[in-house]
């Protein structure tokens, strides 16, 4: 199964290719390159799959993410998006068309004083008809559910609709990919689940690629495909259920595993047989309902537990 | 402080005539009208001007408390310019006392300055609460559109007006949340002169200043990322047309003004 699986994988199309992509910053003093964040890391975005993009602070998961939209340039190795090299200046444009960002702090992302004007941004620069911007621009408000507030102000919305605003104004760009950078640092529970159905609704029902840099495992776990970087390089790379079944070495970087997958890993060591590979909790109940079971004890109460 | 309640180029959303004129023909009009308040010579024509003001503010719905509003940080100025026209201005003095002598020219000039202000206030208050911060920044951009020719930087001007009006709402906010960091720190805004109250506002402002560096960066990064590049081959959702609305506008203000200069030709009343 996992030969067919990987035989599939190379298959579809990957919308972009990173190959052994080495950057460092300039040092604002010296004016010279600072100690690499990037070391020859290799990754592939798959057309239409939705990755987390995982790794302590200061891993270089936000550099990455800057060169797939042709902000930075690698210092060695290449970054290809749909066919089209970053390095190639007078292609930068095709390249931010087809991948758009969302970045941390919605406040400093929104340009115009009005939602749909600011949703509208974007398709101005690249010239699109006004007739066509304003399709687009109520297609797009749809879409994140956002469209009885198109007339509001920014400053009148809370921070899960501004940043779902942020994610309309990319989308009406029609990009192939949305690179989100840990778009729901600054929320509250409430807008972070919002921002997150929105981003799993773009990516099933619209088949928009996503890479979502995120803290938040839960988060992680609903994606299709996991990469833990550390130091500059590509850790780990697989399914959530994966990924998330090395604990010890997610422990090693600085990184969490979801609260039920460490809950299950700590029985396993306490000698309780249970399977690894749980990330969500409603698994995690049934599979504490079984093994309780087994133990004669039964389950009382409604049949869905939380 | 409630700094939340400064607002500026308030808007009032609405469907009236006056919101519907085309932003540009707005902008033209005030101008003209501005023009126009100083062109008056006789008293009659200060009546036709504030008539003019009196049916838009009608048609507008705007409230006329908001008129008073407006009017009121303009007070002390009205008060300081007629004064100083009431006293320096020499004529045949109807009044004296001591060294101050007050003449009949200079009641009339400085009650013509005074209701000259108030009306100046009163007009182009009108066109900012009946025209949204952006319809505004588009008609100025549009109007000083050939300028481009002369490489003056039109396109950039427009983009940073709107720029600024997006984060008033939001530096305001991140300066209630610093002041508020800072008295939780034992800082005292309140209490001591002037310059006590001043030098107590530097460790407000500097991390204000910071911040809003801060905040530049990343919405530069931002524009960038949604290809931003400059004005040119730009297109903008929101066209600007001119209807038959806006001739009848312009149409009723050279009514005023023509009526303004055939009572200019009537003799003085004061």
């Amino acid at each position: 199964m996992d030969h067919m699986e990987s035989q599939q994988q190379q298959q579809t199309v990957a919308i972009i290719r990173a190959t052994d992509v080495t950057f460092a910053y300039l040092d604002n003093e010296t004016e010279q390159k600072g100690i690499p964040v990037l070391e020859g890391l290799s990754l592939s975005i798959r057309k239409g799959e939705m990755v987390a993009l995982l790794g302590h602070n200061g891993c270089g998961k936000s550099t990455i993410a800057k060169h797939f939209n042709s902000i930075l340039i690698p210092d060695a190795g290449d970054v290809v998006v749909d066919g089209i090299n970053t390095k190639d200046e007078e292609r930068v444009f095709d390249v931010r068309r087809r991948v758009g960002m969302v970045f941390q702090n919605p406040d400093n992302q929104l340009v115009a004083t009005i939602v749909e004007e600011d949703v509208a941004f974007g398709l101005e620069n690249i010239g699109v008809e006004p007739k066509e911007i304003r399709r687009r621009v109520d297609d797009a408000l749809k879409a994140v559910g956002m469209y009885s507030f198109r007339e509001h102000s920014p400053h009148q919305l809370s921070g899960g609709q501004k940043q779902r605003i942020a994610i309309a104004g990319v989308i009406a760009m029609r990009p192939d990919v949305i690179v989100l950078d840990e778009p729901t640092a600054m929320l509250d529970p409430r807008g972070r689940r919002e921002v997150i159905s929105t981003v799993r609704k773009l990516n099933r029902e619209y088949g928009i690629t996503v890479v979502l840099i995120t803290h938040y495992m839960d988060e992680a776990a609903q994606c299709d495909r996991v990469v833990v970087m550390d130091g500059g390089k590509v850790l780990l790379d697989d399914t959530p259920r994966r990924v998330f079944s090395h604990v010890s070495v997610l422990k090693g970087v600085g990184l969490d595993v979801p609260q039920v997958t460490e809950l299950f890993d700590q029985l396993s060591r306490a000698g309780i047989n249970l399977p690894h590979d749980i990330i969500f909790e409603n698994e995690c109940a049934d599979a504490l309902a079984a093994l309780l079971e087994s133990a004669g004890i039964h389950r009382v109460g409604a049949e869905k537990g939380e | 402080m409630a700094l939340k309640d400064i607002t500026i180029g308030q808007y009032f959303p609405g469907h009236s005539f006056v919101h519907q004129v085309d932003p540009r023909m707005k902008i033209i009009i005030t101008f003209v009208y501005v023009v126009m308040l100083f062109m008056i010579d006789h008293p009659a024509g200060l009546l036709v001007g504030a008539l003019f003001l009196v049916v838009a503010y009608g048609v507008s719905g705007i409230p006329y408390k908001m008129i008073l509003k407006s009017l009121k940080p303009m007070v002390p100025i009205i008060l300081f310019t007629g004064i100083l026209n009431l006293f320096f201005i020499q004529g045949d003095t109807v009044f004296s006392l001591w060294i101050l002598r007050i003449s009949r020219q200079g009641i009339s000039t400085a009650v013509f300055m005074a209701v000259r202000i108030l009306l100046l206030i009163a007009g182009t208050s009108l066109l900012t609460y009946t025209s949204s911060p952006i319809a505004l920044t588009d008609a100025i951009e549009q109007l000083f559109g050939p300028l481009k020719k002369l490489h003056f930087p039109v396109h950039e001007l427009a983009m940073m007006m709107t720029i600024a009006l997006r984060f008033i709402p939001t530096l305001i906010e991140e300066t209630d949340k610093i002041m508020n960091a800072q008295k939780a720190r034992g800082a005292d805004m309140e209490s001591g002169g002037l310059m006590q109250r001043a030098k107590a506002l530097i460790p407000v402002l500097i991390p204000l200043f910071v911040s809003a560096f801060r905040r530049a960066d990343e919405l530069a990064l931002a524009m960038e990322c949604r290809c931003y590049r400059g004005g040119e081959g730009r297109t903008r959702m929101r066209q600007l047309h001119y209807s038959f609305r806006d001739g009848v506008a312009l149409g009723v203000l050279i009514c005023c003004m023509v009526g303004i200069l055939l009572l200019n030709r009537l003799p003085a009343v004061l």
